[in-house]
């Protein structure tokens, strides 16, 4: 079975909001919440390390939820946000594609 | 502005986060604005390594939207390097401009660092008036080359027209080119007294019969009978409701790292270079009057029938010797919209009619004149 790996997409702008993060496209300007789960994928997203185990440690570990129901939702939400351009996603390891990309944060505020 | 970015903001101020910021990189400019409010010397901008910082705090504070303006922005030399930064930390970056050095490659280079839009100055279609406000010849052509190498990257213009007495006829000219050129176009009728008090500057604003005719234009405001509308009696609670975002949600850093209100509201409230951003933001006795103040504290506007609809900018009414006062710019704004006066214009009046009758009643007195005479 092939891997998924997620990268996040140096165009948006995000930032967190006592813990609810916000990204606003790079493409339209569109801005985003997300949810959880969604946070937890998209700081993550480091474009390394595979889906799976993202799932196996970051979201199995928080929620009560059984691997595979888990890992088939974070994909489809996975896509989801590729579809908005907010993450990009590969069935190979993503390098970084700038500067920017390669050490961006999470926007992540204290 | 959208429905969730309405609701980001107002969990914003009740978290009292500085959502957005204005940073001034520089007050120099390659431009001479007949109407700028800025002297363009250097008196000691902040260094590369200092706005960095200042980027870092700001992050860290949680400001999401951050314009980078001046001055004109591309006069310092690690502007790129500084938009970087900016960007690596995920700020929603907007930037102000005149765009004048704005080329195909540093389009390119805006485009591939992810900025959301660029506000470009553009005070009429015709280079005679454009560059007669500017003071530099061929400045138009600069500034259209440039929103051309923009778009074609793909970027997110906004034409910026400030109405003055120079331009007032041009406006629908500037949209014209704003339309052709595929961007967006917005028409600020405020001119702002400048930085050091100097109030000379407003004698550019236009006058009544023209706000009349801008208020009254279609393609600017939508439906003129609701834009125009007498406004309805406001209630308790929108006499509850804060004035505006500055010092709420946003708030202003000059080069110099001097923190205001917002760039029209020019109480000083700290120094990044002495203090931290956020403590700045949090802990100024400045900036926490600024947030104490509501519509129902003012001194005039309460009772005034545009209180509710009122534009009123506390920045200009500081400039003008009260931050609870009204802003008269604003009180005429109201009027060419409504017809109506504002209580502050009926105010006015009614102490100017009182000095006319006082200066009667120590005119010499008739019978004392015919007595002499």
């Amino acid at each position: 079975m092939s891997r998924l790996y997620m990268a996040r997409n140096p165009k948006v702008a995000a930032r967190s909001l006592d813990g609810e993060m916000m990204i606003m496209s790079g493409r339209d300007s569109t801005l985003f919440t997300l949810n959880k789960t969604a946070t937890i994928l998209w700081q993550s997203a480091d474009g390394t390390t595979p889906l799976d185990e993202i799932v196996e440690h970051r979201i199995c570990a928080e929620f009560e939820v059984e691997p595979a129901e888990a890992l088939h939702d974070a994909e489809n939400l996975a896509r989801e946000l590729a579809s908005h351009e907010i993450l990009q996603i590969s069935e190979e390891p993503i390098p970084p594609r700038n500067s920017v990309a390669g050490e961006s944060r999470t926007g992540e505020s204290r | 502005m959208s429905a969730l970015l309405q609701e980001m903001t107002e969990k914003a101020q009740r978290l009292n986060i500085p959502f957005s910021v204005q940073l001034d990189l520089t007050y120099r400019c390659n431009e001479r604005c007949v109407h700028c409010y800025l002297d363009h010397d250097d008196h000691g901008e902040m260094s590369t390594a200092e706005i960095k910082h200042l980027l870092d705090e700001m992050a860290e504070a949680g400001v999401f939207i951050l314009t980078l303006s001046g001055g004109e922005i591309f006069l310092r030399k690690d502007f790129f390097e500084l938009l970087e930064h900016a960007r690596r930390l995920m700020f929603c970056v907007k930037l102000k401009t005149n765009a004048v050095l704005i080329r195909e490659r540093e389009a390119a280079r805006i485009r591939d660092l992810g900025v959301e839009s660029v506000q470009i100055s553009i005070y009429s279609h015709r280079p005679e008036v454009h560059d007669g406000i500017t003071l530099i010849p061929g400045s138009l052509k600069r500034s259209v080359d440039a929103i051309r190498f923009l778009k074609s990257q793909g970027l997110k213009v906004i034409i910026a027209n400030v109405l003055m007495t120079q331009n007032m006829q041009d406006y629908p000219g500037v949209r014209a080119l704003a339309a052709d050129l595929g961007v967006e176009c917005t028409l600020d009728p405020t001119i702002t007294p400048m930085m050091d008090g100097n109030r000379s500057t407003l004698e550019l604003g236009v006058d009544q019969s023209t706000l009349r005719q801008v208020f009254r234009d279609a393609s600017l405001v939508g439906e003129v009978d609701e834009f125009c509308a007498i406004p309805a009696q406001s209630g308790e609670s929108e006499l509850e409701s804060t004035p505006c975002s500055a010092g709420h949600t946003a708030c202003y850093v000059s080069p110099y790292g001097e923190v205001f209100p917002c760039v029209q509201f020019p109480l000083p409230t700290g120094n990044v270079r002495q203090q931290r951003f956020v403590d700045i933001w949090r802990d100024s006795d400045r900036m926490k009057e600024v947030r104490s103040i509501r519509l129902k504290d003012l001194t005039t506007c309460p009772s005034c029938t545009h209180v509710g609809s009122c534009t009123r900018c506390p920045g200009l009414a500081f400039m003008e010797g009260n931050m609870r006062g009204p802003s008269s710019q604003d009180c005429e704004k109201s009027f060419a919209r409504t017809g109506i006066p504002s209580a502050n214009m009926l105010a006015r009046k009614q102490a100017a009619a009182n000095l006319g009758h006082n200066l009667v009643q120590i005119r010499a007195l008739p019978n004392l004149a015919s007595a002499i005479a």
